[in-house]
């Protein structure tokens, strides 16, 4: 007997009972299916979300002010609390004492209903701040210009709108040098922020950018910036760009060691590794539910092997009764096996690969190479092994046993 | 391979004081309880006794599809017992053809795979096999139904695929436990019929029968009785005397001279020779 012979007996064999071998092959092409789809699904999302993260740039630090925190400080230190200013943004600036500090910038920010020719838009967020936030936050212009810092000391009554902004309000029109009614006072249209796209609620294009002079003037008073964005040399130096800026700041508010501190930093460095625990258990969860699938498809496979050759044993008598060898009828039934499970691992694997070319619930699939590579040698070490162990057993009875078997 | 006496040529079946017991103590049955048995090359020789006397249980061992409980059973001088799985396979396959009563066909498999799968087990290849299947098909009158299904085909039919695919091989040895025991008087009649002329072309043949009809044909009949044989006829077969039924036997059309050379029997009597085209230097 020679393996091609081998081969043909095996085809033979699955085209015999056409259904039994779509079924089993259906069982594997699903477990496999599923596994690599599952898995380049939560793959997608734990990538996705890095992006986000990623484009408000991983070197980013926000200060922001304790406000509710505070209280019971401020009850104790009598006021002791001090407000965040554009001037603490600005000492932040200093190349001896933080030199790990690249940008600093003001952010005020609050929310106020627009009105453009007649129609009132609800904008998400209307930040006031100076032109070193464009830098500092990753945000680049689109069209028209950006404000500057004559327009901050003028105090004009400019504006620059986020993509989303622009869509809402204008539609298609050109908004460049148009009048917006912002809290009643008209704005003049400097400029479009280029599109960052983003993630979940907050579309972080729908926003209006100002300067921050302006905005304390005539929309929220001269009370504490809500946050100032700072920006350090590089990612690897957050940590470092957060001591002086701790340190700065602790110094121009007088918080000594045991007084309560006035404002607190976070650091997109950290979000981000926060972010990516948790996508690893959400993959992991993906993944633990695609390993299920695969176990039940695995179940499949091997329970339809110990029914066929249960079925087969008589068929096994017949032909050692006429001289198979036993490793003629163990090469039939491991080629059939195989045969099985390379074909339904391989066509799982193309659905898997297929159906992770589109989106699912507004996430775009990342194939994972392992999880095709693993699902794919875990259906065949499956197949193998329990079409093998039933056929070797088979094999190895006397003619007449497997013969009578029932 | 040959005994102690060169001269003479091995018996081609000698079974010594087997016995064989199914089960353990209390309720073990004893199917066998020491037979003693030769056959000559060439003899025909019917097998009969009640249900249960043991019969097929003689056949399986004698196929060397079980193994006897004790005693000893050689095979054209060799002694079955001493070979090994791979050994036993080679036996089967070139030097016994086995006929069984239930037909055991391989479910969804055409008749003429199923008659080619014996020369594929002994490697031989796609044109020879097909050839020499198609033969042994057109021996036993089937060549129209070859590429027929078991469910497609009549017992008779049925029984007569077996019969090919028991004697594609050329075996010298041929068993047929009650062969035409689920058949009509008219596929009986084909049946036998094919193994007259197997017969007289020199094969051994060993057949179970419960039929008197059927016995006649042999020139040997064995009785058997609680697992021991009792009787042991030899008589000229009534055959010699009646003109074969040609005229019911499809394959009698087939003309004499062809057939059996045409699946590769030379027809030399009891000659284990004729695995030769099948690769004899494979056997040890
Ligand atoms: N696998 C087995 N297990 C237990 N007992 C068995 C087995 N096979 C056969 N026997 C017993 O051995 C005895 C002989 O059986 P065997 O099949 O040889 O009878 P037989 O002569 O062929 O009968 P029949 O003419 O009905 O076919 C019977 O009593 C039977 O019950
Ligand atoms: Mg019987």
């Amino acid at each position: 007997m020679n393996p091609v012979e081998v081969l043909r007996f095996a085809v033979l064999g699955l085209a015999a009972n056409k259904i039994r071998t779509a079924l089993t092959m259906l069982g594997v092409l699903i477990g496999v299916g599923a596994v690599i789809l599952l898995v380049a699904v939560g793959n997608g999302s734990s990538k996705s979300v890095q992006a986000s993260i990623q484009r408000l740039g991983t070197n980013l630090l926000t200060v922001s002010h304790t406000a509710g925190g505070g209280r019971f400080g401020a009850a104790g230190q009598g006021g002791a609390l001090k407000d965040l200013t554009p001037d603490d943004a600005q000492a932040l600036v200093d190349k001896t004492l933080a030199p790990h500090v690249e940008s600093a910038a003001p952010v005020q920010t609050t929310s106020q209903s627009i009105t453009y020719a007649g129609q009132s838009v609800t904008v998400s967020q209307i930040v006031g701040t100076t032109p070193d936030w464009f830098a500092t936050t990753n945000h680049d212009l689109g069209r028209g210009a950006l404000f500057g810092t004559e327009d901050v000391t003028a105090r004009r009554k400019v504006a620059v709108l986020g993509s989303t902004t622009v869509e809402n309000v204008f539609g298609t029109e050109n908004p460049i040098d148009r009048e917006i009614l912002i809290g009643g006072i008209p704005f003049r249209v400097a400029g479009v922020l280029e599109t960052k796209g983003g993630n979940g609620a907050a579309d972080s294009d729908d926003t209006i950018v100002l300067p921050v002079t302006t905005l304390r003037d005539s929309l929220t008073g001269y009370g504490s910036l809500s946050s100032i964005a700072v920006r350090a040399t590089s990612s690897t130096d957050t940590a470092l760009a957060q001591d002086e800026v701790t340190s700065i700041l602790n110094n121009r508010h007088r918080i000594t060691g045991s007084a309560q501190s006035d404002f607190r930093i976070t650091n997109q460095q950290s979000l981000l590794s926060a972010n990516d625990e948790t996508n690893k258990t959400f993959t992991v969860l993906l993944a633990a539910v695609a390993a299920i699938s695969l176990l039940v498809g695995g179940i499949g496979i091997t329970n339809i092997m110990l029914v066929t050759v249960a079925e087969r044993t008589r068929e096994i008598g017949i032909r050692k009764a006429i001289g198979a060898p036993r490793g003629a009828i163990l090469g039939q039934f491991l080629a059939e096996s195989t045969l099985l499970s390379v074909l339904g691992g391989g066509l799982g694997v193309a659905a898997g690969l297929f159906a992770a070319r589109f989106e699912v619930v507004g996430i775009t699939p990342v194939v994972v190479p392992s999880s095709v590579i693993g699902s794919f040698a875990v259906s065949v070490a499956i197949g193998l092994f329990f079409g093998g162990y039933p056929a070797a057993r088979a094999a190895a009875l006397r003619p007449i046993e497997a013969l009578r078997h029932e | 391979m040959t005994g102690p006496d060169a001269g003479r040529p091995a018996p081609v079946i000698d079974v010594r004081a087997v016995t064989k017991s199914y089960g353990h103590g209390a309720a073990s049955v004893h199917a066998l309880r020491g037979v003693e048995l030769t056959i000559e090359s060439g003899e025909y020789v019917a097998i009969m006794g009640s249900s249960g006397s043991g019969k097929s249980t003689l056949m399986n061992v004698l196929g060397c599809l079980d193994v006897p409980t004790s005693g000893r059973y050689l095979l054209d001088g060799l002694d079955v017992g001493r070979l090994d799985e791979h050994q036993l396979a080679l036996v089967r396959n070139r030097r016994i053809g086995f006929v069984f009563q239930s037909f055991n066909l391989i479910p969804r498999t055409s008749a003429l795979a199923q008659v080619e799968l014996p020369l594929s087990y002994a490697g031989v290849r796609g044109k020879e096999r097909r050839r020499r299947a198609l033969a042994a098909l057109d021996l036993v009158g089937l060549a129209d139904r070859t590429d027929h299904a078991p469910n497609e085909l009549s017992g008779g039919q049925q029984q007569r695929v077996a019969l090919a695919r028991a004697l594609v091989t050329a075996p010298a040895l041929l068993l047929a436990d009650e062969p035409t025991g689920n058949l009509d008087s008219h596929s009986t009649a084909e049946v036998l019929g094919i193994l007259d002329r197997l017969h007289d072309a020199g094969r051994t043949i060993v057949i179970i029968t419960h039929e008197d009809e059927v016995a006649a044909r042999a020139e040997r009949v064995l009785r058997l009785v609680d697992g021991l044989v009792v009787a042991d006829h030899r008589r000229p077969p009534v055959r010699a005397s009646v003109p074969p039924p040609t005229t019911s036997v499809p394959v009698g059309a087939s003309g004499p001279a062809v057939p059996f050379g045409a699946c590769g029997a030379p027809g030399a009597p009891g000659a284990f020779g004729h695995s030769g085209n099948a690769g004899e230097g494979a056997h040890r």
